[in-house]
Formats: structure tokens, sequence, C-alpha cells
């Protein structure tokens, strides 16, 4: 059975459910009690849970992040809730020096199971501070696992994984997304990370994106279809581990690849399974691979900037076209 | 809970112990220059008297979390000593199989909670073990340890504030040794008493003598107390002297001879020292046979660290993840 809901619905019933589930596990974050999440994706949840488990912070990032992380090390299973991933930059040593660390450095003797999740990348015309996509920085890490979200079903059972897993795992959403409605199973179910979803089946060209972004590439692939181009979009799901095996396959069968990226060009996930493909699927290639990122500039707050910047569905259009020599 | 009694037993407790920590670490310098242990190496002489007196003040299952200067406290705390001469040598037998070294020392069973490198780092997660043991319903308190360096961190702001406002069984123990590497305490703020940072947030706060392991055990068991009956944490600046350079690369220029030799007349071994003879605990010869037991001991570590082997290539895969099929990226 299944029911249309919200995206941040989809939030609070993974966290309600993994918290009825495991008294160890709890919520803490900017605004995530009394006032229900700044973006209402804890709805309910201090009601139902009370203020030992739902937990408002006063705004210190890189002193809750910490405690969390500590509170990890003797047991706890917390979920800490970023008003947006701007805001983790001043907690991102808590991130990469401790909760990335700890594991390794204690030669397996310390686990650090914790969730840090929240919006990230542009939401609309909020300047340069808060229209920033981190993903890639927090790949890059050895000790994190990344998963960004698209729809509400796939951001519930990826946090609901992400809450099980021993390891730290960064769980990435949007502000312009807590509103998107989508299907979401009654039963419980689970998404693992690691895996990429075949969002559109296809045999021109392989699109690979993620998180939000993908909503262009959707539009994109289905103006495409009626000038008779067929795309397979990939949703990457996770960019820590990435799904090196179903790009590949996807690759190997179309023969071009584009990917599209909400994110600064230089050393993206873009450039990372640009570099894969031609190591691993070199003579299937057709057409040199092209990235579509956002402007390599911050983003700035007038509307035809923030169009200036962002990939569209334009742009994608054309690449497809390019690679497809048409 | 009334305090403890500083009994004969306790007196020479700590001077076997602080007189093995003494020597360990001596032992540690010497190796460095003979290059079997590499990196950085921070060294805690001197300072012995401010985890003596605070180890006398935890019960079982008390938590202990430091930065880097940490090859004694989890010693103190009960993990083999030949395990984190292993580590130093960076050999798989170490407490953290060699992925640790220097900075890095971890005994879980023990409760100790590392070593950390980045100054300021730990002090949210020593908060964070305090949380959880709360959130536990656990009665255990987590001593936090940072230098005097530390307290200019961010990081120990937003901690102090947190831990009051959720009143967490912590103890902050600011080991004011003088010195951030070459920079005075005096250099680092226009303040010299770091105690009184707590005043802002209303934390209970002292200095406290650290020479001598009787005055810091009896302002850490005050402090261990509040927290475990629920009255939150504690910000005690226990004043000491590193005799050592910061790391061992250090020419020291910053400080005179004259400083070091002043604080080493007090030196924690002595002061236990001349009250075990004072109270004749012990005779010359009980003494004697203490130093013996060290010497050996010390002896042990060394050829257990030597004749261990060094982890494997492979192994770097190892604990990375707890999951243990976590796909790494190997370039090929
Ligand atoms: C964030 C950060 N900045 C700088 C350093 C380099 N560093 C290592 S120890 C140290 C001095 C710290 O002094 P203090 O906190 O007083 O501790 P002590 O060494 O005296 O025990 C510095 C600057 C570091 N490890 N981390
Ligand atoms: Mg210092």
């Amino acid at each position: 059975m299944s029911r249309i809901i919200q995206f941040r619905q989809a939030v609070a019933e993974a966290m309600s459910e993994e918290m009825r589930r495991d008294e160890n596990v709890y919520l803490m974050g900017e605004e995530v009690a009394e006032y229900n999440g700044a973006y209402k994706a804890s709805k309910g949840m201090l009601d139902e849970f009370g203020p030992k488990r739902v937990i408002d912070t006063p705004i210190s990032e890189l002193g809750f992040s910490g405690i969390g992380v500590g509170s990890a090390m003797n047991g706890l299973r917390p979920i800490i809730e970023y008003m947006t991933f701007n805001f983790s930059l001043v907690s991102i040593d808590q991130i990469i020096s401790n909760a990335a660390k700890m594991h390794q450095m204690s030669g397996g003797q310390l686990t650090v199971p914790i969730v840090f999740r929240g919006p990230t990348g542009s939401a609309g015309q909020l300047g340069a501070t808060h229209s920033q996509s981190f993903e890639s920085w927090f790949a890059n890490t050895p000790g994190l696992k990344v998963a960004v979200a698209s729809t509400p079903y796939n951001v519930k059972g990826l946090l609901k994984t992400a809450i099980r897993d021993n390891d730290p795992v960064l769980i990435m959403e949007s502000e312009q997304m807590y509103g998107d409605k989508g299907e979401v199973p009654e039963e419980e179910y689970l998404i693992p990370l690691g895996q990429a979803h075949i969002d559109r089946e296809g045999t021109d060209v392989t699109i690979v994106s993620f998180g939000k972004i993908l909503k262009v590439v959707h539009a994109a692939a289905e103006e495409l279809a009626k000038d008779g181009i067929s795309c397979e979009v990939i949703d990457l799901l996770t960019v820590r581990p990435i799904d090196y095996a179903t790009i590949l396959s996807s690759v190997k069968k179309t023969n071009r690849m584009i990917v599209v990226e909400e994110a600064w060009p230089l050393g993206s996930i873009a450039t990372e399974l640009t570099y894969v493909v031609q190591r691993e699927a070199f003579d299937f290639l057709d057409a040199p691979v092209r990235r579509i990122t956002t402007a390599d500039t911050p983003m700035a707050y007038a509307p035809t900037l923030v169009e200036a910047f962002l990939p569209s569905i334009n742009q994608v259009i054309d690449a497809v076209k390019g690679v497809m020599y048409r | 809970m009334p305090k403890k009694k500083v009994t004969k037993a306790v007196y020479l407790k700590w001077y076997e112990d602080m007189l093995f920590w003494r020597k360990f670490e001596d032992k540690a310098s010497a190796l460095y220059i003979q290059q079997k242990i590499r990196g950085f190496l921070h060294l805690y002489n001197g300072q012995e008297a401010v985890l003596a007196g605070a180890l006398h003040a935890m019960e079982k299952g008390d938590k202990m979390i430091t930065a880097y200067r940490n090859h004694v406290q989890p010693i103190g705390l009960g993990e083999d000593p030949r395990r984190i001469m292993a580590e130093l040598f960076g050999k798989e037998t170490g407490t953290s199989n060699g992925k640790g070294g220097s900075m890095h020392m971890f005994s879980k069973e023990h409760h100790f909670y590392g070593g950390h490198g980045i100054v300021g780092g730990q002090i949210p997660l020593g908060a964070g073990l305090a949380f959880a043991d709360k959130y536990k319903g656990d009665k255990h308190v987590t001593l936090c340890y940072m230098g005097d360096g530390a307290v200019r961190q961010g990081a120990f702001h937003e901690t102090m504030n947190l831990a009051m406002l959720w009143s967490l069984p912590v103890v902050f123990v600011i080991e004011n040794n003088g010195y951030a590497m070459g920079t005075s305490v005096k250099r680092t703020a226009n303040h010299e008493d770091i105690y009184k940072l707590g005043l802002g947030y209303e934390m209970p706060c002292a200095p406290v003598e650290g020479m001598d392991p009787l005055t810091v055990y009896n302002a850490m068991q005050e402090a261990v107390d509040r927290a475990r009956s629920g009255e939150g944490p504690t910000l005690l600046e226990i004043r000491t002297y590193r005799y050592k350079g910061h790391s061992m690369s250090d020419a020291q220029h910053y400080r005179t001879k004259e400083e070091v030799a002043k604080y080493q007349e007090q030196d924690p071994i002595l002061i236990v020292k001349k009250e075990i003879e004072d109270k004749k605990y012990a005779t010359q010869k009980q003494l004697a046979e203490i130093d013996e037991r060290v010497k050996s001991l010390v002896k042990e570590c060394v050829d257990f660290a030597e004749n261990s082997e060094f982890p494997k290539p492979e192994d770097l895969y190892k604990n990375v993840y707890s999951q243990e099929d976590y796909p790494f990226i190997i370039n090929n």
C-alpha cells in the first residue's frame, strides 16, 4: 500500500520510526523541537518523544556536532540536523577530523554511528553564503558516507538505512524539496547506501545526476524524447561510495555520458565520474564525456544571475545534442 | 561523597605510577632520538600530579579524554603500557594497531577516549561522552582535559555553554603548563586567570595548585562529586609545568633554564617521595625496589615493542569503516 506524502513528512517518518525502534537514537539541532523543524521536517516529534530525545540547541554547530560525535563514541546514535549544510562549515572539523577518523585512529575500538542531515545547495535568491553544495567535499573524505536524496521515497529509505549504519553518514536534502509530494509505501523499507537508481531507461545518452537538480534532467529528457532522443537517467543517490558499476554498464550501452551536478566544477563528483568512465569504458565512448555544473563563481542574488549560475534544461538539451553530434 | 582517604597505599601508588610515567616518557624521548619513534612526540614530564590526583577521584566507568599529550593517561587507567609503547613504535600490537601513533592513543576497555591531535577538538567530544552517560542514566563522570592554549578555541566556549545548559556530568580540566608551544598564557589573552572563563557561563570554577597530587585530588573529588550528583560541570584550571619542550623539536627559546629549574624544585615525584619518607611509609630499601620494578617494566615495554611486527600494507584498509566490505576506490 502506498500513499502520497510530502518530502518533509517522509523525513519525519524515517526519524520517528527509527526512534521507536531504538532508544539510543535521538535528534538534535536548531529549531528541531519546539518549532517543529525550520522546514517542519521534525513535525510532531517533540510531542511523541519528548525533550530528552528531540533536542533544541543554541546556534552552536561546532559544539553540538562534537557532542553528537562524543555521544556516538559512547553508545548513542545521534541524528544531527543542520538548518542547512552551509552552516556545517563551522563544525567541519568535528565531521572530518573526528567523526570520520575515530574508528581508524582507535584501531577499531570506537565506532561513530551518527547521521548529519539537512538541506544542501541553492534555494532561491539567498545569495552566496546560503547556496552552496559541499557533497564532493564530504565525499572526498574516507570514513564518511554521503547520500543525496531526491524524492520522498528515497529520502525515507536512505535516512532509515543511515540511522542504522554503524559509520558516520551525511544525508543531504533541499529546502526546495520539502514540499515535494511523492508515493511512499505504508510498509517499512530501506534503501541501501552505494546503489544508484535508474530513473528512466534509454538507449542514446546516459545522464548521471543526483539531488534536486535531477528535476532539470528529467525535464530535459522529456523534451529530448519528443525529438526522438532516448536518455537513460541515473540518480546516483549515494556519492560516497559511488555505484560505478551501474554507470559503467549504462555507458557501455549508450556510449555517451553527461553528468549534471549542482556544484562548482573543479573537483566535483562529475569530475570523478568522468575519470572513471574514461579509464574503464574508454573504448565504448562515442563522444567526450560532458559535465554541466553550476558556474565557477559564488551564486549571486539577482534572478538573472541565479539563472545564469544553475544548470538549466537548455544546457542539458544542448549537451545531449552535442554528444549526439546533432 | 566524603573525600577518600589518602593512605600510605595511595602515596606508594602515586610514587610508583608517577615514577613509571616519567621513566616511560624519558625512554620514549631516547627512542625518538634513535628514530624508533617518529612523528610528533609530546611528553608529560612535570605534569604527572594532574593525572595521579585525578585518578584517585575517579570511579569505575568514569571516562577520560585529552589532547595529544596522552601516553600515560591510558596506562594510569589500566591499559597495558607495553601496548602504548608498541603504538609509539607504530607496531600492530599497539593499542590502535599502529594506526594512531603518539597523538592518538585509545583504550575503550579502560574508558580512555583519546588521544586527539586537533587543539580543542576533543572538548565537545568529552561533553558528548557525558551527554551519553546522562542520556542512558549511567552515573559516570567524564574528565575532559585540555591545554591552556585550547581554551582560546571556539569549541571550548560552545561546549562550556552547552554543558551548563544541559547540566552534563563532566569536569573540564585545563592543564595550564604556562605555554602553548612557544606562546605563554599572557600572550594569548588580556587576562591570565583562565579559570575565570567559567564565570561567564556561571560554571563552578577554580584554580588548583597542580604540582602536588593531593591538592589536585581534593579539587577533583569535589568536581567529580558535583557531576555525579547531577549538579553539572566544573571548570578546573590546574597550574602545572612541562619540563620538556612542547614536542621533541623545540629549542625552548621562549623560557629560561632558571624557570624550568624553579619548577623542578617542586617536582611532584619529589613531593610524594618526601611525604613517604617523612611519614615513614616505606624504607629506603622498599623505595629502591620500586625504582627497580619501574626500570624493568620500562624495559619490558621496549622489548615488547621492538619484537612486534609493523602492520601489513593491506591493513591500511582495515577499520576505516566498521562496514567490512566497504568498496574503496583502488586506482588501477
Ligand atoms: C587546531 C590546531 N591548531 C594548531 C595546532 C598545532 N599545535 C599543536 S599543540 C599546540 C599548542 C597547544 O598548547 P596547549 O593547549 O597549551 O597544550 P600543551 O601542548 O601545553 O599541552 C599547537 C598550536 C593543532 N594541533 N591544532
Ligand atoms: Mg600548554
